[in-house]
């Protein structure tokens, strides 16, 4: 019973990095219509930018929030400076990424060599906590909440704030919403950020616990596609539950069928294509 | 038997009903002319009679054979053609290709992988003569890009002919055309014989009226008025419509 | 000299020299880079089937290659024959193609960029993970390259003449379907889909052949590879293999079809060189792919082919040239679509 429980656990914990790693994705995707194929990198890089300054001795909250703010500063000067030049061509935009992808994964293995890298859990954050007569690693619960937390502070962002009635507006019809005043360029710019820095944000928290190796971007990344694949472009509902859900069937499948376990991902995503092609929450995008 | 015959369509986007309770009877050998204010839903109808939308209820026949479920591929394949509003040729072919498209669209042999399409002396043939009628055939080779407004136009009029369709969709063929051009077009479509069925949606009604034979006139999806030439025009509901145009 | 003749001449020079190739390069290593560049050659000219012709970007052709060339690998681990090895990938990498090709066909445009990258990318994980099947990182061997007609291949002259052949019989192919009725109709819905609906055309089932024929050859493609290699890994599986025959296709000129065959034999070459000199392949890889897209997204043979017509213009001061055999169609309309994206007549 508690191999289930602690699978379980690490579920809901993967399903919580995947929710921070997916959910700029789907922003980035739904406002731009880009499938941002760097979005692995910001998350790897900003392990790896978290990782050396928590072995600076830097506070574990503070390397995650400068890691996504450095993130969040690079993400911001690719889209103004090489993707809006790009502007409504999505494909060579798409490309451009991807060439960045490339750049990033290199780069990360020149300067932080081979080795994976796990750094220890903060001390603050170590340890168990007993509830209901079983045990949960403190770490694994407080990702959770952070995830929550995150989700709730996007939601509030984009149903309640007049910069989330621009986005939204954005991601229903981009050439309108400028007509109307909106300065979607910049609105571009600004979400390309925000995606990097809750990748970069999400990479920090799940070093402790996946750690940080080269060709982490290229295994997260179909990780984020698939999360939105099945549950819907431009949705951030449809991100958490996406999300949950792979996280709970990754480590289920690599419990039970090591073998097997990218092909169980593959199934739900296959489902999903056959049956309902917009995902779980997505609208049909024209 | 009717050559074109709608009952009852009705089609929405979300909440917003585009086409209500629409009924249409066209005979064969008819010139009807479908007229209304931007936003009537004149398009739309002719995306559902295409089979581009899928109607939220009704009918639609051609010749007496229920079509509201065939998919859009098949209409072509049972005498129904249209052409665009916005001009939808294909960009990187000569004009000649285009229209050899058009009929490749129904010919068995667009499946074969292995022929030479330019030598295919029989359909570039009929190509041509598609083009004759529509006069461009002296510029047959020439690539789409390099011609004009009004010939484009032309040639999306000799893609639709090619086809020897049984009933001819129009979506406004005038717009855009300069006054020449007009008088051309015109012409052309006077010449095309009574064998098919032509419906067309016109703006413009200075230079379609003379065509028609029956006049439908819509406004905010349903049919408003509908009868004889004589019968629209003189209509006060007409006049309403178009605010004294 | 007619254009036509022109044109013919050129060819018969150019096959003259690829099939002595072997006599007048004397270097194995040249040679082999050579039997390289064709091999993936004839997979960028698959790819090329759905990005240059039927619109469809595509991220995920490294598995359908890797799909063959893991088939037939482990059916010659279990020792069965060439033949049937081979025929066997290929049936099994068409029917992979045709699961690959319907669930890609649920979304067009950047939906099916990412269906296919995922799809792609499963195939890398199954190849690395399931160990028992594939084994994983260790990946296989293969101790043997076919011998048709009982002539051995082992030599690096006479891989290169079969992987010659092969690759010519890719291209033919490749030439009757740019001419063919079929292949206008796939150009057409990448065109003008809506329109081509209404034709009559039944875009899916177009689309969905494409994908076919061009899992079909990527397959080929494929198992040259393992006879070349003699050994496949996960690592072909990766999405920087898919993102080559990507950069392969683009660089030379999507659409046409000595593009895709130039990008393969500049990035096999480049390959070569720099990771003689530089470990970060994919840095370099990178950066090409952002100067190109950034810069020259139509490509290196139709953008030289533009420059060469200017300037040809300019020596004669005239409109078109006889020299240049790009120009207007020959006497019977007939012009073969190598160099630039078809302007067919």
């Amino acid at each position: 019973m508690s191999l289930w429980l602690t699978l379980a656990v690490n579920s809901v914990a993967l399903g919580s990095l995947l929710f921070l790693l997916s959910s700029g994705f789907s922003l980035i995707f739904g406002l731009m219509r880009i499938p941002n194929l760097m979005h692995g990198s910001f998350f790897m890089l900003g392990a790896y930018f978290g990782v050396t300054l928590l072995s600076k001795g830097v506070n574990f909250w503070i390397s995650a929030l400068m890691s996504a703010a450095a993130m969040a500063a690079i993400g911001g000067l690719i889209e103004r400076f090489l993707l809006r030049r790009l502007e409504g061509q999505v494909l060579p935009q798409v490309l451009l990424t991807l060439g960045f992808a490339f750049i990033i994964g290199d780069l990360c293995l020149m300067l932080w060599t081979g080795d994976p890298w796990q750094p220890a859990t903060p001390d603050h954050l170590r340890g168990v906590v007993q509830m209901a007569g079983l045990y949960f690693p403190v770490y694994r619960l407080v990702i959770v909440i952070v995830a929550l937390v995150v989700a709730v502070a996007l939601w509030l962002l984009v149903d309640w704030t007049r910069l989330g009635a621009m986005i939204r507006a954005g991601v229903d019809d981009a050439p309108i919403a400028r007509v109307v005043g909106i300065k979607v360029s910049q609105l571009f710019t600004g979400v390309f950020a925000l995606g990097a820095a809750l990748a970069a944000f999400g990479g920090v928290m799940g070093a402790p616990y996946l750690s940080v190796y080269p060709g982490l971007d290229f295994e997260m990344l179909p990780l984020a596609l698939i999360v939105v694949i099945l549950g819907g472009t431009g949705s951030l509902l449809g991100a958490l539950v996406g999300s949950f859900l792979i996280g709970f069937l990754y480590n289920f499948g690599q419990a039970m069928l090591p073998d097997l376990a990218y092909v169980i991902l593959f199934l739900p995503m296959l489902l999903i294509l056959v049956l309902r092609p917009q995902g779980l929450f997505g609208r049909v995008v024209s | 038997m009717t050559a074109l015959y709608v009952r009852g369509l009705n089609k929405s986007f979300g909440g917003l009903r585009v086409t209500g309770n629409i009924e249409l009877a066209v005979e064969p050998g008819e010139r009807r002319l479908i007229i209304g204010p931007n936003g009537a839903g004149k398009t739309t109808l002719f995306n559902l009679i295409t089979g581009e939308f899928v109607p939220d209820s009704g009918t639609i026949s051609l010749f007496g054979r229920d079509i509201t479920r065939a998919p859009a591929r098949r209409r072509a394949h049972l005498g129904l053609a249209r052409t665009y509003q916005i001009i939808t040729l294909f960009p990187r072919d000569t004009i000649l290709r285009n229209v050899t498209l058009a009929l490749l669209g129904l010919s068995p042999l667009r499946w074969n992988a292995f022929l030479d399409l330019a030598r295919q002396d029989h359909l570039t043939h009929r190509a041509r003569e598609a083009l004759a009628r529509v006069g461009l055939e002296a510029i047959a080779e020439r690539q789409l890009a390099e011609t004009s407004y009004g010939e484009r136009r032309r040639v999306e009029i000799a893609m639709a002919l090619a086809q020897a369709p049984k009933v001819l969709l129009l979506d406004e063929p005038f717009a855009g055309l300069s006054i020449d051009e007009r008088r051309e077009l015109h012409k052309l479509l006077t010449a095309i014989p009574r064998e098919v069925t032509v419906v067309m949606i016109e703006h413009n009604m200075d230079v379609a009226l003379d065509l028609a034979d029956r006049i439908t006139l819509l406004h905010f999806g349903e049919v408003m008025v509908e009868g004889t030439r004589a019968d629209v025009v003189a209509d006060p509901r007409t006049r309403e419509v178009y605010l004294g145009s | 000299m007619s254009l036509l003749t022109q044109q013919r001449a050129g060819l018969a020079i150019a096959l003259v020299l690829l099939v002595t190739l072997p006599v007048w390069i004397g270097n194995t290593y040249y040679i082999n880079i050579a039997s390289q560049i064709l091999l993936w050659a004839i997979l960028a000219l698959s790819l090329n089937v759905l990005v240059g012709w039927a619109g469809l970007t595509s991220l995920g052709h490294a598995g359908l290659f890797a799909m063959a060339g893991y088939t037939a690998a482990m059916l010659l681990d279990r020792g069965y024959g060439h033949f049937t090895a081979d025929v066997l990938a290929i049936v099994v990498t068409l029917a992979t193609t045709a699961v690959f090709a319907v669930l890609g066909l649920r979304a067009t445009g950047i939906g099916f960029l990412m269906i296919t990258l995922a799809i792609g990318q499963i195939l890398w994980g199954i190849a690395y993970r399931w160990v028992s099947l594939t084994n994983g990182d260790n990946g296989i061997n293969v101790s043997t390259r076919p011998a048709p007609f009982g002539l051995a291949l082992t030599s690096a002259p006479a891989f290169y003449l079969a992987a010659l052949a092969v690759f010519l019989i890719a291209l033919a192919t490749m030439a009757k379907f740019a001419r063919s009725p079929f292949g206008a109709s796939l150009r057409g819905t990448r065109d003008q889909s809506r329109r081509m609906t209404a034709l009559g055309y039944n875009v899916w089932l177009i689309r969905f052949l494409a994908i076919l024929f061009s899992g079909f050859w990527s397959g080929v493609a494929g198992l040259l590879f393992i006879y070349y290699n003699q050994f496949i890994g996960p690592q072909v599986v990766a999405l920087t293999t898919s993102a080559e025959a990507l950069l392969m296709v683009i660089s030379g000129g999507s659409g046409t079809l000595l593009g895709p065959v130039v990008g393969a034999a500049i990035v096999v070459v480049m390959k070569n060189v720099v990771s003689a000199y530089i470990e970060r392949w994919n840095l370099v890889l990178g950066v090409i792919f952002i100067l190109i897209i950034s810069f020259m997204p139509e490509g290196l043979v139709p953008g030289s082919v533009r420059l060469w017509r200017a300037g040809v213009r300019r020596l004669r001061g005239t409109q078109s040239s006889s020299l240049d055999p790009t120009s207007a169609p020959g006497p019977d309309g007939r012009r073969i679509p190598w160099l630039r994206p078809e302007r067919t007549p």
